[in-house]
């Protein structure tokens, strides 16, 4: 009887979330705890508009660090997230969103993320340019496996990776192959724009 | 749905575990006292990790450093007071499976464990503790320059009897708990730098050593960038430079059974150093 009612009580509930709407019921499942976006992390993007990076949560994103005045991984780091983009139909391009975080928290300010968006005529669109401070800078790095260090000159020793990660914020798949397509990586994205 | 149903789970799992060990934990958490933290004068000295291409001296910033590791009795309060961090209930991507599996319970400890450090703890919670305590987990410079002292010299680090003994810890086989807190103190007042466990450092994801292999041509290692690469110094330093491959191995969500932490505060008196 108990156990009965108790179903009768799920049911109602239920009812009342699909008759509020039905968009309610997705956002309100629980975050996976493998997710990336039980990190939280204030950021600030080129335009200088505030988001949380768990507010990301929802579509598969392309993750990557990088800062603005660094000579020469960087550049090759967005050719590498362009050359990607560009194995993709144009149905799953329009899906794939990139976020491009700074590792530079004293330099990059939302101007400079601007500068470079425009340097490098970057859609902004569906790419993100974000800081965050420092402190935060270690937190995301760590969350996404990839280490930095900050040299004398103020110049970072960094790991340069692509991070594919699926709407709800899960690692799928990462390469460190720049400068050239990485099949394997492509073969992964795909997976999951077609999936999520 | 989701929500409704794994919230009731939560709620029924934590009063299982307070029923089986509540007598234990109660009486531990109140025996915590507030960790004491020591101020340490800035300085520069030479670091087996230096920042540029020349072994230009490190310098660092005056601080306070907690005289001891975190133990389980202050970690346990921790965790009761943000019930997100204990195991039962952390999000897997910040600790792994292992996470704090020597405690009997989620939310208890045997009364043996209270004065140990505790270990099994990986950096994210780490850093949220410190974080409990307006503080930070120290830089590697940080620890390295504190660590570098005896119980009389500051920088004992050319003494080849002291760094016997240190290397002396590193053969022992780790097996079991680790000893109690409270070893002898070093120049600083500082205790259980070495002899006693590892310990996280804020900067644990900074320590790689790469060559500098931008101009090597192969794509496929252009791995790293930045005008500088690292390079060890002082190859002699063998106690130090194990600390550096060990935690240079780790994810942000590994614990390992010898690795703890302590934390440091900016030194409220801390304008220009000498």
């Amino acid at each position: 009887m108990i156990r009965q009612t108790h179903v009768i009580a799920r049911i109602v509930l239920l009812g009342l979330l699909l008759a509020s709407t039905g968009v309610t019921l997705t956002l309100a499942a629980e975050l996976p705890g493998d997710s990336v976006y039980q990190l939280q992390v204030p950021m600030v993007d080129q335009d200088g508009k505030n988001f949380d990076f768990a507010s990301l949560r929802g579509e598969p994103r392309l993750i990557t660090m990088f800062y603005t005045s660094c000579p020469y991984m960087c550049p090759l780091i967005i050719d590498t997230a362009r050359m990607t983009e560009r194995e993709l139909d144009a149905k799953q391009r329009a899906k794939l969103f990139v976020l491009m975080a700074s590792f530079d928290a004293k330099r990059d300010d939302p101007a400079a993320l601007k500068a470079q968006a425009e340097k490098r005529k970057i859609n902004t669109g569906r790419w993100t340019l974000a800081r965050t401070d420092a402190a935060n800078v270690r937190k995301l790095a760590a969350i996404l496996g990839i280490q930095y260090r900050q040299l004398d000159d103020g110049e970072f020793n960094h790991t340069s990776v692509l991070i594919l990660l699926d709407a709800e914020g899960r690692i799928a798949a990462r390469s460190e192959i720049m400068g050239k397509i990485d099949p394997e990586f492509i073969t992964a994205i795909k997976a999951v724009l077609d999936r999520d | 749905m989701k929500f409704f149903n794994s919230s009731v789970k939560r709620a029924a799992s934590r009063q299982g575990s307070r029923l089986a060990a509540g007598a234990i934990a109660l009486g531990l958490a109140m025996n915590v006292a507030a960790a004491e933290y020591i101020d340490i004068p800035g300085g520069k000295y030479q670091s087996v990790l230096p920042t540029a291409d020349t072994p230009l001296d490190v310098a660092i910033e005056a601080m306070s450093m907690r005289s001891e590791p975190v133990t389980n009795a202050e970690f346990l309060a921790f965790v009761k007071n943000n019930p997100q961090w204990q195991r039962d209930q952390v999000a897997g991507v910040f600790a792994e499976s292992r996470y704090l599996d020597q405690w009997p319970a989620a939310d208890a400890i045997d009364e043996t464990q209270a004065s140990q450090p505790v270990v099994k703890v990986s950096w994210f919670a780490a850093q949220a503790y410190c974080e409990s305590e307006n503080a930070r987990l120290p830089s590697w410079h940080e620890w390295e320059f504190v660590a570098a002292a005896d119980a009389t010299r500051r920088d004992a680090r050319k003494d080849p009897a002291w760094r016997n003994r240190i290397l002396g810890w590193y053969s022992q086989t780790s097996s079991g708990d680790p000893a109690q807190i409270g070893g002898e103190p070093n120049a600083y007042g500082v205790r259980d730098l070495h002899g006693l466990i590892w310990e996280w450092v804020d900067d644990f994801n900074a320590l790689f050593i790469s060559a500098d292999n931008r101009n090597q041509g192969d794509p496929d290692l252009l791995k790293f960038c930045g005008a500088g690469a690292l390079s060890m110094q002082d190859r002699d330093n063998y106690a130090i430079l194990m600390r550096i491959a060990m935690l240079s191995s780790l994810k942000g969500a590994d614990v390992t059974g010898n690795l703890g932490f302590r934390c440091v505060r900016p030194n409220s008196n801390s304008g220009a150093t000498p």
